[in-house]
């Protein structure tokens, strides 16, 4: 850095603040919106200055939407719970069918369990939608549709494949030698996974989790078909702000701040253990 | 202490055969050192020993007892790893102490025997550090410590100075054998280093493609080494390798270099005629006056002065090159002419289709006399 001539470092920070304002942009945006009514956000041409307003908060947490047609019941708070519990389950029970898998298909190498590896990773090649219809048939036949049961077990073909590749792949990093001088020291195999294996996977663990969690929390169309208004999370719960008087658009801003702040949240929270365990130099000796 | 007995193990790892019907005793007590080229199936071994690997036939014996169905963590062994293989997110406090929790023993016991061994190897200053923040002598120390610590009857040390400097590793090999006679095990000791092998072995096993090629005390690997290959592994100058055809006089079997007959002594009639390569240790050869018996003329080519010892590389009037080694002080020729004499004695005559090292009248005759 101490190399840099003045005018390489002026550009420098001139492309970087480039790229930040590029993606910042739309989420500061948004951030203003939810502080605006509808009026003001449509305003032309529309201003930064604007007396903000926690209407749209207020209507999202007493779930009462005003609107020109009068009083509109939303479930947004309930939503976001769903997706909350949703999300969490899926990722935990994805955890832990996941990560023993991850390691067995990292240590054991047995007929087949590359084939079965690919498969599991294949649900992720097939259009959500191509497999939707014959779920659908499926979940009424064993009285799933509509369930949180359900909806977690569907979500597992987006979060297990995630977890299991990524973590594979941490394990496969780990020296065997390491796990060796464990079991020699006299300790059993399932001791070397909890206080070996696992530890050491940690960051990666961690870093997939948090994948998956983004990516079931994101989802839509799953949840759109497979669960009615109760059991829906925020991003089928946010077509509610389509109203017949006109597109909400202060609402929706407000309802992505809302629904953006946990990922966010933990993301950043994460982030640091993350950076922290990756440079721990988990596998050098 | 225990006894290790391998029974015709063979490892494949798909087509490929690592170990090939191998058979090995270690009595109890004894320093075993494996010595041999990478890829020699050496390591394979040690972890078929460990029982982190399976054999696909044949079977490992610990003290008497068949270890086929005995998982690592019950074989109590103790094993040093090439890389160490430290736990990288424990101290070394944990990392050594790491056999010990696994027997639940009380936290004061387990203070004392991490200490106690730390002592020993000079690493109690540095027990509450992480490996990454260990220097590669520490390392290594900690790795050895871990093996040490509960004191297993059965010690695995793969290769455990190569990853160490030169300086730290001639440090070790003086003081590893007081260390591992103060411990009392058996041991088996992976080396790719002939000084090593030769510092540290009751007996020395000589592999090479999965196979064990010769067993026997350092002592006897080098006076007699099974086949040339072998030889050349062995001693440092490197032997002097030279093909000849041995005849008989009057006196008995000699060869000739540069038209001067050198007697060997040792050797019958059975080697006449027989296509040979003649094995010459360099310090099997000295520099002598022209008109000493048996002088050989020779050009000096070069001369490469080590700590102990001078080594001269010559030529022989027909181009052949012979390594002299003398102790490092005496007086030589260092460039010119000069003469050098053979010490029969000492030389080897090995089958030059075959490799394999031709017994000696002696040898052959005590064998006959077993066989009588």
């Amino acid at each position: 850095m101490d190399t840099m001539s003045p005018l390489e470092r002026t550009l420098r920070g001139l492309a970087l603040t480039l790229v930040v304002v590029f993606f910042m942009f739309p989420i500061f945006w948004i951030f203003l919106m939810s502080f605006q009514t509808n009026e003001t956000i449509l305003a032309i041409p529309p201003s930064i200055v604007f007396s903000p307003t926690l209407s749209n908060y207020a209507a999202l947490i007493t779930g009462k939407l005003q609107t020109a047609a009068g009083t509109l019941d939303i479930a947004f708070m309930s939503n976001l719970g769903n997706s909350i519990f949703l999300s969490v389950a899926s990722v935990a029970v994805s955890l832990v069918l996941g990560v023993p898998a991850a390691y067995a298909f990292a240590r054991h190498k047995f007929r087949g369990s590359e084939d079965i590896a690919f498969t599991l990773l294949s649900f992720r090649f097939a259009p959500p939608l191509l497999v939707l219809l014959p779920l659908t048939q499926y979940f009424q036949w064993l009285g799933l549709s509509n369930t949180y049961l359900g909806l977690i077990w569907v979500y597992q073909l987006i979060c297990l494949p995630l977890i299991l590749w990524i973590v594979r792949g941490y394990f496969e990093d780990i020296s065997a030698d390491v796990e060796y001088a464990y079991r020699i020291a006299g300790h059993s195999w399932f001791a070397t996974f909890r206080k070996i294996a696992l530890p050491l996977a940690g960051p990666g663990i961690a870093a997939a989790g948090l994948l998956a969690f983004i990516f079931a929390w994101n989802n839509f169309v799953f949840a759109l078909v497979l669960a009615s208004a109760d059991k829906q999370p925020v991003t089928v719960g946010a077509l509610a702000f389509v109203t017949s008087s006109g597109i909400q658009y202060g609402q929706i801003a407000a309802a992505i701040v809302l629904s953006v702040t946990p990922t966010l949240a933990l993301a950043l929270y994460a982030q640091r253990y993350l950076v922290e365990g990756l440079s721990l130099g988990a596998v050098k000796g | 202490m225990t006894t290790l007995q391998l029974k015709n193990i063979v490892k494949r790892y798909k087509s490929q055969t690592v170990l090939d019907d191998l058979s090995l005793d270690v009595a109890d007590g004894e320093r075993l050192v494996l010595f041999g080229p990478s890829g020699a199936g050496k390591t394979v071994l040690l972890r078929l020993v460990a029982g982190v690997i399976e054999p696909d036939e044949g079977r490992v014996l610990i003290g008497g007892e068949d270890m086929s169905d005995v998982d690592a963590e019950h074989r109590g062994v103790g094993m040093a790893f090439q890389n160490f293989a430290l736990f990288p997110h424990m101290s070394a406090f944990d990392n050594i102490a790491s056999p010990l929790t696994a027997t639940r023993s009380s936290k004061e016991k387990i203070t004392a025997g991490v200490q106690k061994v730390a002592k020993l190897l000079k690493i109690d200053h540095v027990l509450t550090h992480h490996p990454k923040a260990l220097s590669n002598g520490q390392k290594q120390r900690t790795a050895l410590a871990r093996a040490l610590v509960g004191s297993p009857p059965l010690l695995l040390l793969d290769d455990p100075l190569r990853n160490v400097d030169a300086k730290l590793r001639f440090e070790m090999r003086l003081e590893l054998p007081r260390l591992l006679a103060a411990q009392g095990a058996t041991v088996v000791y992976v080396t790719q280093d002939y000084k090593e092998a030769m510092a540290l072995g009751d007996r020395i096993a000589v592999m090479a493609a999965g196979r064990i090629h010769q067993i026997g005390t350092p002592q006897e690997i080098y006076t007699a080494p099974a086949d040339i290959e072998i030889a050349r592994l062995f001693g440092d100058p490197t032997i002097n390798l030279l093909d000849v055809a041995p005849q008989r006089s009057g006196e008995g079997v000699f060869v000739e270099l540069s038209n001067i007959r050198v007697r060997l002594a040792d050797y019958g009639s059975d080697v006449v005629g027989r296509q040979c390569v003649l094995g010459l240790r360099p310090e099997a050869i000295s520099f002598v006056d022209a008109s000493a018996p048996g002088a050989i003329p020779v050009a000096v080519e070069a001369e490469t002065p080590l700590n102990e010892k001078t080594v001269t590389l010559t030529l022989t009037a027909r181009g052949r090159e012979i390594l002299v080694s003398r102790p490092a002080g005496t007086p030589g020729p260092t460039v010119g002419s000069a003469h050098i004499s053979v010490n029969g004695m000492q030389a080897l005559l090995f089958d030059r289709a075959s490799g394999a090292l031709l017994p000696r009248a002696d040898i052959a005759a005590k064998r006959n006399g077993e066989a009588a």
